[in-house]
């Protein structure tokens, strides 16, 4: 943790008062002058992890351009939360266009504004693009792939909550195993998503050799602020994949969303770490393992596996995802655990 | 200056005159010429600030224009075809966004079957997303059209498509008067968007619209198009005031005093029945031909204008509404509501069948004595598509359609010949 000496968990909460850090350590959320940029008034469910992980994410991409910033939007929650026509949360130019488009938008604002910068017209503007896991992990990811290969100076943010949540909580490629969803029902001899699909767009992203990679969770938004702004120093493609937990789609409490964002990291199913031109730079350690029953456990959409007669072997094999991942992305703190 | 270039070169020319800022496309024949030629301009430094981008995808193509559209760039963009069809769903955003953009459609058939060469079926397939589509008739027309497309787009906030008949003018070598920068400057000026991502002046494009607004937004869309239909004429007087020739406009008569027969048509074919009506004209018929220049907005009151006068109307169109007939004669009928004109419609020059003046001939010596049937497809082979039908009512698994007629073509082509 190159970025930060002071651990929070230390004080045993996690939200530390920022009076114990000098000012260029606080967040940006906690600046007076932050921009709210996503503004307070707009139509997302309670304890919704999108609409906060965006908030952060975006103002800590103003405040790292010093306001110079163009957003750009896939359809989905995020768009239909916050622009209810004639009402806009948006203090940022903000566009949106298509579901499957917000990448190739992006490149199309981030060649303008190159164009406006040469003919001295505008200033340095950044774009970032923004959309859900289906936006980004399935029908837009044709484009967010050219946009990558082209290494088009975006930053693109995936706001991941597993699932097409706006339409009614079906799958997407994002969905966990096992997990049930309107599409992928808790029926049959495999109840919920199958195991071995879906993709990780992560490593996706990390084998377009791009400058920067990473992922964060709505658990530690000091660590989401800080990929955002870190990403804004490079030029190029960017990729930033947020788990937001979705309340209503994981069928799990309001006031549990960074619970349960704290709980995908600990138990390893949700991989924290940074990547710059496709090799891993760092890792979030696991503070505490957990087994993935404790994030499974509380989540409706998980509810099948702990019936009368738990599904062992489906927890079992949940389990080595974890296990998986603590390997690839060296999650583990051997001196800790 | 005069040049004797390929119809694809004089727009990409035409195009980098107009100063555009960013440039994105897929390539899919017959546009590639273009796209790559300005490629060329913009890598050697003849366009300045100029962002040429290759993209993944004529979606992402589409995509791409939106984005540096409303960004407050000049955008260009050239499809065909099944790339075309391929944007669909951003070109309807484009306009329904307001967005400025030009593009290019190198017209060709669509598949299946596959089909590269040319006939109006892709831009005609979007006549009711909200662009304006010109349809150019000659090489100097499409490179006119392309500056007063930008002009247009601009001044309406709307996209323009301008089509021009793949191969038979992308890839046509033609003599065209290629303007200065000087004259392109003095009637284009530079871009000025009515609504703009600026974080000087934050705004949010693209809401969400409920039923409480969703009509009246898309109403604008129509009045932008009604209005189109002043401006295109008078967008073309500009023109022929700062370049000294005609070019552009709602539609084109030619030969139509007196006109008994009057045909209409799109594109380059007007060319060949030009020539076709010159000779029957020198024989005494009294036929004429009307030239629909601007498909959308679709200029009813000077079509009604212009056929007011004639007997019957012969509407021969490269489009093809299966299940029941014509396109551009229906927006004909349309402009003839309540006038007393038989009216024949003809489909010809599908997925690139040469439409000859022998063929054109026969056909209007046969309107001209009221014996067409309502729907004719030019030069059709019924000996080929009775056999496929015979085929299919003899045997359940006949087999895929265009394979089997492909094959009758081919032995009927060696009997011939052996």
């Amino acid at each position: 943790m190159s970025f930060q000496p002071v651990k929070f968990y230390q004080t045993g909460t996690f939200t530390v008062g920022n009076r114990l850090l000098s000012p260029d350590q606080r967040s940006v959320q906690a600046n007076m002058e932050r921009t709210n940029s996503l503004n307070s008034g707009h139509r997302a469910c309670q304890g919704c992890g999108e609409a906060l992980g965006a908030r952060y994410a975006i103002d800590a991409a103003m405040h790292a351009t010093n306001n110079q910033l163009v957003a750009v939007n896939a359809t989905g929650c995020l768009e239909v939360f916050s622009t209810p026509y004639p009402e806009t949360s948006w203090q940022v130019p903000w566009i949106h266009s298509l579901f499957g488009n917000a990448a190739a938008v992006a490149t199309g604002v981030s060649a303008a504004l190159k164009v406006k910068r040469q003919k001295a017209e505008m200033g340095d503007v950044r774009v970032v693009a923004q959309g859900g896991d289906g936006g980004t992990t399935d029908i837009g990811f044709g484009c967010l792939s050219g946009m990558f290969e082209r290494n088009d100076d975006v930053l693109y943010i995936c706001y991941d909550n597993g699932g097409y949540m706006n339409t009614g909580i079906q799958r997407s490629s994002a969905t966990p195993p096992a997990a049930r969803t309107a599409t992928t029902m808790p029926v049959g001899p495999e109840p919920g998503n199958p195991f071995g699909q879906g993709k990780f767009v992560p490593a996706i992203a990390m084998a377009h050799e791009i400058p920067y990679v990473a992922t964060a969770t709505v658990a530690d938004l000091r660590d989401l602020e800080h990929k955002v702004r870190k990403a804004m120093t490079f030029r190029g493609a960017r990729y930033i994949h947020i788990l937001v937990p979705c309340p209503l789609g994981w069928g799990t409490a309001s006031h549990d969303t960074l619970k349960m964002s704290r709980l995908a990291k600990e138990t390893g199913l949700f991989p924290v770490f940074e990547a710059e031109r496709g090799e891993l730079t760092h890792s979030t350690k696991v503070r505490r393992l957990l087994p993935v029953e404790e994030y499974l456990r509380p989540q409706k959409r998980f509810a099948h596996l702990f019936g009368k007669s738990p599904a062992i072997d489906t927890i079992a094999r949940l389990q080595a995802i974890a296990d998986k991942n603590i390997r690839k992305y060296d999650l583990l703190d051997k001196e800790a655990n | 200056m005069l040049k004797q270039i390929e119809g694809s070169h004089a727009v990409a020319e035409a195009v980098a005159l107009c100063r555009p800022e960013v440039i994105c496309a897929y390539p899919i024949s017959p546009q590639t010429h273009i796209v790559e030629g300005i490629g060329e301009m913009v890598k050697a430094g003849e366009v300045k600030n100029c962002e040429f981008i290759n993209v993944e995808s004529e979606f992402a193509a589409m995509s791409v224009a939106i984005g540096s559209s409303a960004a407050g760039a000049r955008t260009y963009t050239a499809t065909a075809s099944q790339g075309l069809l391929f944007m669909v769903e951003a070109v309807y955003n484009a306009s329904g966004l307001g967005l400025p953009i030009v593009m290019t459609v190198a017209n060709r058939a669509i598949g299946a079957p596959i089909n590269i060469w040319n006939d109006h079926s892709d831009s005609i397939s979007q006549r009711d997303s909200g662009w304006i589509q010109l349809f150019a008739e000659t090489n100097q027309e499409a490179l006119d059209l392309h500056i007063q497309a930008f002009k247009l787009a601009e001044e309406l906030s709307l996209p323009v498509m301008v089509c021009m008949d793949g191969f038979i003018l992308t890839h046509a070598y033609e003599r065209v008067d290629m303007p200065t920068q000087e004259q392109v400057d003095a009637f284009l000026p530079p871009y000025e968007p009515r609504q703009v991502l600026d974080p000087a002046d934050p705004v949010s494009i693209g809401a969400m619209v409920g039923p409480e607004a969703f009509a009246e937004v898309r109403y604008l869309e129509h009045e932008k198009q009604m209005r189109a239909l002043e401006l295109i004429p008078k967008i073309a007087d500009e023109f022929k005031t700062g370049f000294g020739r005609d070019s552009g406009g709602l539609v084109r008569g030619y030969r139509l005093d007196d006109a008994e027969t009057v045909v209409v048509a799109m594109g380059s074919l007007l060319g060949t029945i030009k020539d076709t009506i010159d000779e029957m004209r020198a024989a005494g018929v009294k036929i004429g031909v009307l030239g629909v220049i601007s498909f959308r907005p679709f200029p009813l009151a000077e079509v009604r204008a212009a056929l007011k006068g004639a007997k019957r109307v012969v509407v021969v169109e490269k489009t093809f509404a299966v299940g029941i007939g014509g396109i551009l004669a229906t927006d004909i009928r349309t402009a003839m509501d309540g006038i007393s004109i038989l009216d024949y419609t003809v489909v010809a020059g599908l997925g690139g069948r040469p439409i000859t003046k022998k063929s054109l001939h026969a056909l209007f010596e046969k309107a001209v004595r009221d014996d067409l049937p309502d729907l004719t497809f030019l030069d059709l082979d019924w000996n080929i598509v009775n056999k496929q039908l015979e085929r299919e009512r003899q045997k359940r698994r006949s087999g895929p359609v265009a394979e089997n007629i492909l094959r009758d073509v081919g032995s009927s082509h060696v009997a011939q010949h052996s």
